[in-house]
């Protein structure tokens, strides 16, 4: 822009040596180590479970990183034009995440490792021992094929919007223009409605499903605001730590405060979400409702049941109500690491009592495999980042976010 | 937040040549310190006799009973729960408006926020009167309050969610009055500076001594940011507490999980409907045009769309569970929706707030002023029944086939209903009269840098980019009141 009177290089790219790509290939190999040691000391299912659980969260991180990108676009957001590398890095994942989540469901599948409540010898057959009349009830929409087709379809049109909105971006910073701004806005709404109408339907099958007589309609927009949240915090995570090694320097702290607001305001919708969907089933005490909760209050989850409460709401809203602390980026980061590691203990209570049930375990399976995610997410990530400009430098909104003030 | 460096590219959210801060005074005050014309006439009379024959209903189902009403054994809650749930949800617009537009500093809430708010104020209002018309008894309202027994009431129910909805609908009142007030503090102070006599008086009482210092300025500002703080979960909690009156029976159609944020888009979604049917009107009677512009009138009819969307999603999680879950009950309450004896009003439902709703995809639709209207008023169709399909298909064919009812309204149903309107536009229109409908204080922040003589100036002051100049020029196509050569000036 002509009216440019700063002094950032924004032609500053990322990169992707040293301590970071060495840390994330050690983190990728504990993971690697943590699943052979889980399949050979803990069983097939615990394994799987974990591998859905983090495969997932992987995927959701990335999912969050495109909605971030799309909404910014059809609010028509300044702020956070002088960020958007980072959700942009975050979206270019999303094919592979999505790949490695396929594999685990059709693996998981086929082994009858996840999703044994609705797929398995009989359990739609009336003259099976096995017959499950709830099931086959269900049988037109949960069936091997349909489930996979979905996940296909599904995951691939994320994925398509996820790589194309990155790719106009990157197309910005050569043309420049309004061409690519109007693009991204187009495909950036059909994102929105595209997920917005389907994104429940794939939580259903990849998650609700592996409890599969049990139902919530909440189910879906719970597991966003889990989502969003988690993303939220992964998206500030790495801007704090970008910063931290010198980079991005027209990101301020009103930037992370804005961050912080929506971390802040999120946090609380997630827990609207999770005690509307609690309440109401508790309140009306329904069998087939119950069931769920009633597992996650056994002895083996119900510490871990409000645990999850503590650490995702309670926490956040204590230490983000202070506005010096939020714009403190040593607090923020603090609250980042323990959100994601509060929604890790969301979808594991969303997904161990499905899956291994009262076996529950917690120890170097999950620990490494948790770490093992992060690194294979750090390393693809940080690789993205690493191969355009760390400014959208033709962004029509870039002098606004270099100003943002609040 | 708007700042000198705001993009070329973002619309002016206030149009006109030679706009001044007085002229924002005296165009906004026209309806306020001159007599009224004929047209606020034939309104207020009309909304007038509606508001009357609310009276003469109210005041004969206090005299005879509840039964005056269309209920029956079966369908023990109809018309009025669905028009007190259709009243509440009209008022979350202004809150939102006003608070969470506010949180998120969007500036073209300012030229809107305070019409939307004093709609709230008097759609809860209409809302309130429909509880205490529901208590058959109103002389002991104090009952839901848990006051010692000696008052002659048992201590309240807590396990109940109407005694909760007492509370959120109380609490939500007060703050939205508040806030409410607390932003027309400067107006009515710049009123009574130009009023004599006894008016001034009464508007010096009102302004609380504003005077405008850098102190005052700065406790408003803070007062405002608190007050939209708390409003924001209030606004939640009031529609989910609503939805909960529902949702926490056992009854098929009513127990789901997912009624709560539901119900608060499907709020959000019909109170914005009536903000653009009241400002549509208003903005043309009152010659507003320059401060509530075509990017008002898109922006809000873009909301409508998202929210009835996020409603469309609800509906078809509903339907999806329903089968999912393979209860019977549930499948057949959902099917009872289409083929059973109201599906008239099921159609109405989906068809108003979901098919109808996609026509705004379309620019031409979300910038057509005519069409804008007809599906403002089409929303509010709709959710009226989506309220009277969920309560009423839901409780007239209940577990027991022998008593299977149908519900029809009596005269005194629709009384009441048709009066509560003109009681709300009663009150619209002696607002209008009293209180300026545009918060003037805070159309006048956006003089300096989001009108669109101030775009102009940077635009002939050179810097800026060639296509992002074309990107606004043809985003100003829409705008109504700017004509062709306006637009072609910017370019010369």
């Amino acid at each position: 822009m002509e009216t440019n009177q700063h002094s950032y290089n924004f032609s500053e790219q990322f990169d992707f040596s040293g301590k970071p790509k060495t840390w994330s290939l050690i983190a990728i190999l504990i993971g690697v180590i943590a699943i052979v040691y889980g399949f050979v000391f803990n069983g097939s299912e615990r394994t799987f479970a974990n591998l859905l659980l983090m495969s997932y969260y992987l995927a959701c991180v990335c999912a969050a990183g495109t909605c971030f990108l799309a909404i910014q676009y059809v609010t028509q957001s300044g702020w956070s034009a002088g960020m958007i590398r980072v959700p942009q890095a975050f979206s270019s994942v999303l094919p592979i995440a999505s790949l490695i989540l396929l594999g685990i469901c059709v693996a998981g599948l086929f082994s009858h490792n996840l999703y044994h409540h609705w797929y398995g010898e009989g359990l739609v057959d009336p003259e099976s021992p096995n017959f499950d009349p709830l099931i086959s009830g269900k049988s037109g929409y949960l069936n091997a094929p349909g489930f996979l087709l979905r996940e296909v379809v599904l995951m691939g049109a994320y994925s398509f919007f996820a790589v194309m909105l990155a790719k106009f971006s990157y197309n910005e910073d050569l043309e420049g223009g309004m061409n690519s701004y109007k693009k991204s806005f187009k495909y950036s709404t059909f994102f929105l409605v595209i997920f917005g109408f389907t994104s429940p339907l794939w939580i259903f099958d990849t998650i609700m499903s592996l409890e599969a007589h049990w139902f919530s309609t909440m189910f879906g927009w719970y597991n966003f605001a889990a989502l969003w949240v988690s993303g939220l915090c992964a998206i500030t995570l790495t801007i704090i730590l970008l910063k931290k090694a010198g980079y991005m320097s027209w990101i301020n702290e009103n930037h992370l405060h804005d961050m912080g607001k929506l971390i802040y305001g999120f946090s609380i919708f997630w827990c609207y979400v999770w005690f509307a969907q609690f309440m109401l089933i508790w309140y009306a005490n329904m069998p087939e409702e119950t069931v769920y909760f009633y597992k996650r209050w056994e002895p083996e989850y119900k510490p871990w049941f409000w645990l999850n409460i503590i650490i995702n709401f309670v926490a956040p809203i204590l230490i983000l109500v202070n506005r010096s602390w939020v714009r403190n980026p040593k607090v923020l980061a603090g609250v980042c690491i323990m959100l994601l590691l509060g929604h890790w203990l969301d979808y594991y209570l969303m997904i161990m009592p499905g899956t291994v049930e009262e076996n529950r375990g917690f120890g170097l399976t999950e620990i490494g495999m948790a770490v093992g995610f992060a690194g294979l997410f750090a390393f693809l990530m940080l690789n993205r980042l690493s191969k355009h400009s760390l400014a959208p430098q033709n962004h029509p909104f870039i002098e606004e976010s270099l100003h943002h003030q609040i | 937040m708007s700042s000198h460096n705001e993009s070329i590219i973002r619309e002016p959210l206030v149009t006109g040549e030679n706009i001044t801060y007085a002229k924002v005074t005296d165009d906004i005050l026209v309806s306020v310190e001159n007599k009224p014309n004929k047209a606020w006439w034939i309104g207020f009379i009309v909304a007038a006799l509606g508001a009357l024959l609310w009276v003469v209903s109210v005041s004969y189902t206090f005299w005879t009973g509840i039964g005056a009403w269309g209920l029956n054994k079966t369908v023990g809650w109809a018309w009025d729960i669905t028009t007190f749930v259709w009243w509440v949800g009209i008022g979350h617009a202004g809150t939102l408006i006003s608070a969470v537009l506010l949180l998120f500093r969007q500036n073209w809430r300012n030229s809107i926020n305070r019409s939307a708010e004093a709609m709230t104020i008097f759609a809860v209002i209409c809302a309130a009167t429909y509880v205490v018309a529901h208590m058959g008894r109103p002389w002991l309202a104090y009952w839901i309050f848990p006051i010692p027994n000696q008052f002659g009431s048992l201590w309240v129910n807590f396990n109940s969610p109407l005694v909760w909805d007492a509370f959120a609908i109380s609490t939500y009142f007060t703050v939205s009055l508040v806030f409410w007030y607390v932003g027309l503090l400067p107006d009515i102070a710049t009123i009574r500076d130009r009023a004599i006599g006894l008016r001034r008086r009464i508007y010096s009482i009102l302004s609380f001594g504003w005077n405008g210092s850098v102190k005052t300025w700065q406790r408003f500002e803070i007062v405002c940011l608190i007050l939209a703080g708390i409003a924001t979960p209030l606004v939640l909690s009031v529609h989910t507490i609503v939805s909960m009156d529902f949702a926490t029976s056992v009854i098929p159609g009513w127990h789901t999980t997912i009624f709560p944020p539901y119900f608060v888009a499907g709020a959000i979604f019909s109170g914005f409907a009536m903000v653009q049917t009241l400002l549509l009107v208003a903005r043309k009677v009152l010659g507003l045009e320059n401060y509530i512009t075509m990017f008002h009138i898109e922006s809000m009819n873009k909301i409508i769309l998202v929210t009835g969307s996020i409603v469309g999603i609800a509906y078809l999680t509903e339907f999806f569970i329903a089968y999912y879950s393979g209860s019977e009950y549930e499948q057949y309450t959902f099917i009872n929706r289409f083929v059973g004896p109201y599906w008239w009003a099921g159609l109405l439902m989906y068809g108003c707030n979901v098919l109808m709703t996609q026509f705004m995809w379309f620019k031409k639709v979300r910038t057509n002023i005519a069409l804008s209207w007809i599906f403002s008023i089409v929303v509010n169709i709709g959710m009226w029944f989506e309220r009277f399909v969920i309560i009423v298909t839901s409780l007239h064919r209940d577990y027991l086939p022998s008593s299977w009812a149908m519900f029809y309204p009596t005269i005194v149903d629709v009384g009441i209903f048709i009066g509560s309107i003109g009681l709300f536009f009663t009150m619209f229109l002696l607002f209008l009269r009293v209180l300026p409908p545009v918060a003037i204080a805070e159309v006048k922040l956006l003089l300096k840098t989001q009108s669109f003589e101030a775009k102009k100036k940077l635009i002939q002051e050179g810097h800026q980019h060639a296509e992002e100049i074309e990107y606004y020029t043809a985003s100003l196509k829409k705008y109504d009141v700017l004509t062709e050569s306006d637009i072609k000036e910017l370019v010369k």
